[in-house]
């Protein structure tokens, strides 16, 4: 063993027993739990021999509709890894007075509410609405697939291997104590010396690249492959969002690469882009990663934005209101989010000029925001609502949203900032666009669209249930964090003197209490609803009275989605088919062109985590092997050209015929 | 004016709605009272639309579902230029209102621009200087000094009552903000840059202050206490500091190295040009230093260069005084 | 709006086609893409110059552009570069006209003038570090290291790819999906280019400026 400390070293890099956290006793058990559950998991896969058909129709598959899937699960799968954190944060604070330290310390909790912010946005978000519009977008444009298949496929693996190691820093090291942003210098290398903020570093970077390629992949799509005679004008307005929220992603997630980028350096090559000597400046740091931050705030509403919009005038049983200006709306909020970042740090002092033409500009985003609430809250005049479960959180959202929306442009006042920034106030205000926004648009679409992804309708009564938990929870949850930012009481502390506020955070933490029932009954949706699957099941493609496209085909769709190519005459396409009597074809069909399954998209993920890895550890030889590895599978790909492959008429004649069946015996 | 009557009227109520006398809605200092005016003004011009947007939507969705069979339900309606027009200008017309205000109550309390007045229909007087404290974010506590009176202190400040205070703040080693709520809303502290807050109390009494910019560790221990009192208070206040020890470079340098929930402490004198030395990072000579950047290497005509370097040393891009 | 057809008396049949009854070809997006993507790299490289203009005159007491650029060698250098377009252009003609021999020559040639050109810019690299004027020296080092080293570190990609290309292109021949990844890497390579001349001019010869 003499020579041994120096290979090991080289092999290891820094990572040592002492990484693996056995002195803390939370983290060692949902250790424990999580690779019983996972070994359980594994065993019952095996078990059931479900290994070759996972890795045949799933993991390889370049159908968007199966990626937009796993991009939801991996999104379900992570929310509740973020809300732990949440009820985490939310016990500890509604503890924490006086002689009472609470059960976090500062070194854990700081990482949870660090973690929280991270996985909520990034992994939870992301991948939510990554997932919907990689569903729903080529089924509304009247698409067979996605512009670049392949790429689909990778950009899920690049995310999911970003989530992996995240996953990681929770049981191997650390993750990062620095806030979700990073803001250097204290997510510098003198200030954060451990693999934290690494982790946050590579998970972040290698996700980004997936984030991004599906971004360029959508676009090109919407631009594409629309079906022919569905102008701009005449695209669903999901698709709109879709269209604006992938220009976005386009637009501003190279900023969060670059600046994440230097910030690598700085940790691992000593330069001095945010250090605070040798000319560095850590507040270009704060400026260049809002410049991403806050167009990603739109990237996410945008597509709740378009979810509500389809559900609300499919529910209403009406055209949507104002189509037009809806779109314009959109695609001004698209461009006015690049001119608002500042509004994030007021109070860096940059002047009255600057901080009110920012403030100004961020109160000018809620006028086109504001026209949308009207535009929706007009398509349900003189309608035929029907609350179904969708409806249902589109109606919440528009409450909500509101008063978040108000919140936000209090916030946008720069004086008013002085006194609110980094307060509790700040927490209510964008949980209560993000959750009121983002994640009420989220359970609207899934709700919505379960029926097209797998053929039978999520249970209604679980879907209520979970609803009004998650409701009535979100407003016991932030409406105290509003009263206790007015308290002066500031953000990411585990600690508190004063007893005067204990009892607002006992009832945020009661609020907490209640999501977590309402995530409950959501999981308890999925299983009771697959349980009942016959009795839910959707025969005829339109489960709701849709309008577009998506409804026209079965639920859940074939492969090559449309037998024949749409042609599209109205913004309503799928409404106006209908009103016209449109009779689907029975014969004459052909074979039809799509692109073959590949596995290399779930091995560059892999080899990319394991680069992650190795670089977090600063294990040089794995790192340089792993990327040589991932340079020649890539390349490897390209030699490849035999990427697709014919449906014949034959099987398309039997898929159809069979659904044709099914029409006759259930209309 | 009205707007402030209505203001004056809904006071109460949204105090009773937060449930108790917060300390946002009821400050003891001049500057956080305008704050909280705007607070509440802003908010005022924001219900006018909000209101009747949630009204609508629960009265929508209660009139227009699908089992009241109305038979105004008419499915192809969904363009009207005069709504269209309404719902773009309604919203508008309220953000020009509150842009004006933004503009205006910006520029007025930019907390770089020397106060005005000391609290409503008392002006500052041309010849009354400011009080100017120093303030320093450590790891993790608050050093303040005084360099008019000579004396330093850890997590504690005082200021006679009704007296102009100009704080010139900066931090260590990583960012922090300062903030007094009663007294006046935060600016950040930020290591090798200055930034500055003009503020003033009017009432007498103990207010919490603290970091509202999270920064490792200590942070949550990180508080100090804030004391409003009158002018003989006061000079007592520094004589008690005067009997201290002596801070300088080297017991500044002990107290830089982290620690938490720091007891409050008080130094009699300070090393001369100690704060200059903090914000220039220059308190031990070495490569942080920033007046080292004009080494000399650097090519004779530089006076362009040093006006970056001087901007960069006081935190561009932060506004100067004006 | 306009956008509402009459609608056809019931059991009538509608007036309207509501699909294709032949096979639907989308136009290829893949020129699209890549344009989409070079224009996400161009955000990176516009990070980069905003740092580069933000901390370029933080020296830190440590050298400046003045003193460390020689200009004659990048100018060198730059011509290189924009050899390597023009003959990438040459092999770009070829390939239209399916002469496959020469268009491998020239991008051969292509490859070799972006290899001076990463050969120069090491050589720089090296010097500089050598002199302790290395990318931890100051805040404008720092920038100008990472600003030219990302640039050098595309042409290292170009060029493994025009390697790659040029192999499947002596194996497959000049097939359209070889022509479509050929128009690809040229849109790359004069991209980098383009770039060059932004970092050229900006960093180098505004560097020098006193």
């Amino acid at each position: 063993m003499s020579d041994s400390p120096d290979l090991a070293k080289l092999i290891f890099g820094r990572l040592t027993w002492d990484a693996i956290p056995f002195h803390e006793p939370i983290l060692l058990w949902t250790f424990v739990a999580v690779a019983a559950g996972g070994i359980a998991l594994l065993a019952a896969l095996t078990y059931f021999r479900l290994w070759g058909y996972l890795w045949r129709e799933w993991f390889t598959s370049i159908d968007h509709k199966k990626i937009g899937v796993m991009y939801m699960v991996l999104g379900l799968v992570m929310l509740l890894r973020g809300f732990s954190d949440a009820i985490m944060m939310r016990m500890q604070q509604a503890v924490a007075f006086g002689h009472v330290q609470g059960f976090l310390p500062p070194h854990h909790y700081d990482q949870i509410f660090t973690a929280h912010g991270v996985i909520m946005i990034f992994f939870v978000a992301m991948p939510l609405v990554t997932g919907l519009m990689n569903f729903v977008v080529p089924l509304q444009i009247g698409a067979r697939d996605v512009s670049f298949p392949f790429l689909n496929n990778f950009s899920f693996w690049m995310t999911s291997a970003g989530a992996a190691l995240i996953m990681m820093s929770l049981f191997v090291g650390e993750f990062a104590r620095t806030g979700w942003l990073a803001y250097p210098p204290l997510s510098g290398i003198a200030q954060s010396p451990d693999v934290g903020v690494d982790y946050y570093i590579w998970g972040l970077q290698i996700a980004g690249v997936g984030t991004l390629l599906s971004g360029i992949n959508l676009l090109v799509t919407i631009i594409k492959m629309r079906a022919p005679g569905m102008t701009m004008m005449r695209m669903p307005v999901f698709t709109w969002t879709a269209l604006c929220t992938n220009v976005l992603i386009v637009a501003a997630f190279p900023v969060l690469t670059a600046v994440l980028g230097l910030l690598a350096l700085d940790r691992y090559a000593g330069t001095n882009f945010f250090t605070t000597t040798l000319g560095g400046d850590a507040m270009m740091y704060v400026n260049l990663i809002w410049i991403w931050g806050h167009p990603e705030v739109y990237i996410l509403i945008l597509p709740a934005f378009g979810i509500y919009s389809e559900v609300v005038a499919t529910f209403s049983r009406k055209r949507l209101f104002g189509y037009t200006s809806m779109v314009y709306a959109t695609v001004v909020i698209t461009v006015l989010s690049y001119l608002v970042w500042l509004h994030h740090f007021f109070t860096m002092g940059s002047g009255a000029s600057v901080n009110s033409f920012f403030g100004i500009t961020t109160m000018i985003i809620s006028i086109p925001t504001g026209a949308k609430i009207f535009n929706w809250l007009f398509t349900m005049y003189r309608g035929r609502i029907t609350f179904e479960v969708p409806m249902l959180w589109t109606v919440a959202f528009m409450v909500t949203f509101t008063i978040g929306g108000m919140t936000g442009v209090m916030l946008a006042v720069p004086p008013a900032d002085f006194a609110l920034h980094n307060s509790l106030f700040l927490i209510a205000h964008f949980h209560n666009v993000i959750i009121g926004g983002v994640l009420f648009g989220l359970f609207a679409g899934i709700n919505y669209w379960f029926p097209k992804a797998f053929g039978f309708r999520l249970d209604p009564f679980w879907g209520k249930v979970s609803f009004w938990f998650w409701v009535v929870g979100f407003y016991f949850a932030f409406m105290p964090l509003y009263v206790l930012g007015l308290m002066g009481v500031t953000r990411r502390l585990n600690h508190f003197e004063d007893p005067s506020l204990q009892i607002w955070f006992q009832i945020a933490a009661f609020g907490a209490l209640l999501i977590a029932l309402g995530i409950g009954a959501m999981l308890i949706q999925f299983y009771v609803s697959f349980r009942h699957r016959e009795a839910l099941r959707d025969h005829t493609g339109d489960p709701w009275g849709g309008r577009t496209l998506e409804w026209s085909t079965s639920s859940p769709p074939p492969a090559y989605n449309f037998a024949f190519t749409p042609r599209v005459h109205n913004r309503d396409a799928w409404w106006q088919m209908k009103q016209h009597n449109y009779e689907r074809p029975t014969a004459d069909f052909i074979a039809i062109h799509m692109p073959k399954n590949t596995g290399a998209g779930v091995i560059l993920g892999g080899i990319s985590t394991v680069l992650g890895f190795a670089m977090i550890w600063h294990m040089w030889p794995l790192a340089v092997l792993s990327f040589i590895a991932l340079l020649a599978v890539a390349i490897g790909h390209t030699f490849n050209y035999q990427r697709d492959y014919h449906i014949p008429a034959d099987e398309v004649s039997r898929v159809e015929a069979a659904r044709s069946e099914l029409l006759a015996n259930h209309v | 004016m009205s707007l402030k009557a209505l203001r004056g009227l809904l006071l109460p109520v949204v105090l009773l709605l937060t449930g108790c006398q917060t300390v946002l809605m009821s400050p003891s200092g001049d500057v956080a009272l305008q704050q909280r005016n705007l607070i509440i003004t802003s908010l005022l011009l924001m219900l006018i639309i909000i209101v009747p947007v949630i009204v609508l939507t629960l009265l929508f969705a209660w009139r227009y579902r699908a089992s009241h069979q109305r038979d105004d339900y008419d499915p192809d309606w969904n363009h009207s230029t005069l709504l269209e027009l309404l719902i773009w200008s309604a919203p508008l017309l309220i953000i020009i209102a509150l842009g004006a205000v933004t503009w205006v109550s910006t520029h007025k309390l930019d907390p770089f621009r020397p106060l005005e007045r000391v609290s409503e229909g008392r002006p500052v007087t041309v010849d009354a200087r400011p009080l100017v404290v120093d303030v320093v974010a450590l790891d993790w506590k608050w050093l303040f000094i005084y360099p008019e009176q000579g004396i330093a202190t850890v997590n504690e400040v005082a200021a006679p009552v009704d007296r102009p205070i100009e704080f010139r703040i900066t931090a260590s080693t990583v960012m922090n903000s300062f903030f007094v709520p009663a007294l006046a809303g935060q600016i950040y502290a930020m290591p090798g840059m200055q930034t500055t807050l003009h503020a003033v109390i009017n009432k007498p009494g103990d207010f919490e202050g603290f970091s509202a910019n999270y920064s490792g560790a200590g942070f949550s221990g990180m508080h100090f206490m804030f004391r409003g009192m009158d002018e003989a208070q006061f000079e007592q206040w520094v004589a008690q500091a005067k009997s201290g020890p002596v801070l300088s470079r080297d017991v500044y340098q002990q107290l830089a190295k982290p620690s938490e929930n720091d007891p409050v402490s008080r130094y009699a004198s300070v090393a001369p040009s100690l704060f200059e030395d903090i914000v220039t990072q220059c308190v031990t000579p070495g490569p942080s230093c920033m007046s080292g950047m004009k080494g000399p290497n650097l090519p004779a005509p530089e006076h362009a260069h040093d006006s970056t370097a001087d901007e960069s040393m006081h935190g561009m891009p932060m506004a100067q005084p004006h | 709006m306009s956008d509402i057809q009459a609608i056809p008396l019931p059991g009538q049949p509608s007036t309207l086609s509501f699909h294709l009854s032949e096979e639907h070809h989308p136009q290829h997006g893949t020129l699209l893409g890549f344009w989409l993507y070079l224009m996400s790299d161009c955000l990176v490289f516009a990070c980069l110059f905003a740092v580069y203009a933000v901390l370029g005159r933080n020296y830190a007491g440590g050298p400046t552009g003045a003193q460390i650029f020689e200009l004659p060698v990048v100018a060198l250098n730059t011509a290189f570069l924009l050899l390597s377009s023009i003959t990438y252009g040459f092999a770009m003609l070829e390939m239209q006209r399916n002469g496959k021999r020469a268009m491998l020559a020239w991008l051969a040639i292509t490859g070799l003038l972006g290899a001076c050109f990463l050969f120069l810019e090491l050589r720089e690299f090296g010097h500089l570090i050598a002199i302790g004027a290395g990318p931890q020296r100051s805040a404008f080092l720092s920038s100008f290291f990472t600003l030219v080293g990302t640039h050098g570190l595309h042409v290292t990609f170009g060029i493994v790819w025009l390697v790659t290309l040029m192999v499947q292109v002596g194996k497959k021949g000049l097939i359209a999906e070889n022509k479509r990844r050929l128009m690809c890497l040229s849109m790359f390579w004069h991209f980098l280019d383009v770039v060059w001349i932004g970092v050229f001019s900006f960093v180098y010869l505004m560097g020098v400026l006193p």
